[in-house]
């Protein structure tokens, strides 16, 4: 199962995800740059993401916690998630994302 | 000038680490004063999640970080550490008959023959909003905190953010400014509703003003702000007096002045040993999230395990060529009568 992460520098990579694990913990294990200070809390929004139009749907709306977080956010998009509300699942294969710069 | 707080150990870091600390040290017969730049003891337990449970603590099968926090404060009030808060802990340096002199941004001068560091993700800081040159205004306009609220005194003051202490601010200042106002984002607010509901009476009765939106710029005479302009939730760009600006919106860690110290420093961590919790510095101990070693793991328990062992070896410093004899708190009525109980 792949990931697609494009870091703050703008480049791509291709990450090998186990399911069940976290978009935020995939990134952190491949080392790329991601604070995710609280571990995945929903209390930091140092791990914030834009999600790749054409799969938002795909994702489990954000709850409550998720939203005021992000709304929060200097640099919130429409497409802005938190990358540790997110599970890889079997649908989410090839989900490409993009590192915010509130997460570095 | 200040005088000197002399102590056994200064621990730099209040949370939950930190604050054990306490304990081990003093059932080895070690006072100690604690420096923390939140205005709160309890560290990331207090600040970032005082009301999600913990599940993972020996023998207390679910508790909240306040409760951790408060549990604590009770277990080492025998004790009775001196608390240095809302103060960073700047600058260290060694003195001629070996101990270690700790200042803080305060001015405070603490002397003790051991440091431990339970920095835990570093400290507190204001994030700042990000508006062209803001750092240029910082101290002459712009503050991220209130220290002295005489300062305020009879200003213009615009208050940014939606949260809590955006809220409580804006409720404070108000008998005391000339002139205040709150501006936010967007007509929701995440601050305790009766402090909204507050607000926003002040607001209807005139004492105060209420807009949404963001600034865009600072104007004055740097360090000293005249005016804002603001770009309004609907996209209008107004001008906006005032000479006082305090944005707030939230703390995120950093590790701070301790980087300076000269220590040994890996990815922002401490490198101790697992036998001392020592640093490549005798004397200065590093316990808790801030410290590393083969096979570390960022737990609270980890924490108090390495609280411990560090309050041992302290023991050799403070203590030096005594004999030391381990004790169990439920059978030596030594530390049951430092623990009060006896
Ligand atoms: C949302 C969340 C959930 C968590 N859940 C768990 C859990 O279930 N179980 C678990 O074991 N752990 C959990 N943790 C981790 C746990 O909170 C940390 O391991 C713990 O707080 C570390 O304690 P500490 O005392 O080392 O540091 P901290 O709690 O980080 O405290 C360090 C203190 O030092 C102060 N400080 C730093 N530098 C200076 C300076 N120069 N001057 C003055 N003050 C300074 C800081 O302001 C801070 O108050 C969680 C963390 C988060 C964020
Ligand atoms: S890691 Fe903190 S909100 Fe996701």
């Amino acid at each position: 199962m792949k990931l697609i992460v494009t870091d703050p520098g703008g480049q791509t990579h291709t990450l090998e995800a186990t399911p069940g694990w976290r978009v935020m913990e995939v990134i952190k294990e491949a080392g790329l740059p991601m604070r995710a200070d609280c571990g995945g809390c929903t209390a930091c929004a140092t791990c914030h993401v834009y999600v790749d139009d054409a799969w938002l749907g795909k994702l489990k709306p954000a709850n409550e916690e998720e939203c005021d977080l992000l709304a929060d956010s200097y640099v919130q998009k429409p497409n802005s998630r938190l990358a540790c509300q997110i599970t890889m699942t079997k649908e989410l294969d090839g989900l490409p994302v993009t590192i915010s710069e509130d997460a570095t | 000038m200040n005088s000197v707080y002399t102590t056994d150990a200064i621990i730099i870091g209040a949370g939950p680490v930190g604050l054990f600390a306490v304990f081990e040290l003093g059932l080895l017969d070690m006072k100690a004063a604690l420096v923390d730049i939140l205005p709160k003891v309890g560290g990331q337990c207090a600040e970032l999640y005082p009301e999600k449970p913990i599940y993972d603590i020996p023998a207390l099968p679910v508790v909240t970080g306040q409760e951790l926090t408060d549990r604590l404060m009770e277990q080492i009030r025998p004790f009775e550490p001196k608390f240095f808060l809302s103060q960073m802990a700047e600058s260290l340096t060694k003195l001629e008959n070996g101990h270690w002199q700790l200042k803080t941004d305060m001015g405070e001068i603490l002397e003790a023959p051991v440091i431990v560091i339970a920095a835990g993700g570093g400290s507190f800081t204001p994030k700042k909003p990000p508006i062209k040159e803001i750092e240029k205004f910082e101290g002459g306009g712009v503050y991220y905190a209130v220290r002295k609220m005489e300062k305020f005194r009879d200003k213009n003051i615009l208050i940014v953010g939606g949260g809590d202490s955006a809220l409580d601010w804006f409720l404070n200042l108000q008998p005391l400014a000339k002139n205040i106002a709150l501006l936010h984002r967007r007509d929701e607010f995440k601050a305790a509703p009766d402090s909204v509901h507050k607000m926003r009476e002040m607001v209807a009765a005139g004492n105060g003003k209420l807009i949404f939106g963001e600034v865009a710029e600072l104007h004055g005479d740097a360090p000293a702000v005249s005016a804002v302009t603001i770009k309004t939730k609907d996209g209008e760009i107004i001008r906006h007096e005032c000479d006082c600006v305090l944005p707030f919106f939230g703390l995120t860690m950093k590790l701070g002045p301790i980087a300076d110290w000269g220590l040994n420093l890996e990815q922002n961590l401490i490198p101790v040993d697992t036998e001392k919790f020592q640093t490549n510095t005798p004397g200065i101990f590093s316990i808790g999230d801030i410290n590393w070693y083969p096979g570390k793991l960022k737990l609270i328990l980890s924490g108090f395990h390495e609280a411990a062992l560090m309050a041992r070896a302290a023991y050799d410093i403070v203590h030096a060529g005594k004999k030391f004899i381990f004790r169990y708190t439920t059978s030596s009525s030594d530390l049951q009568e430092k623990l009060g109980v006896k």
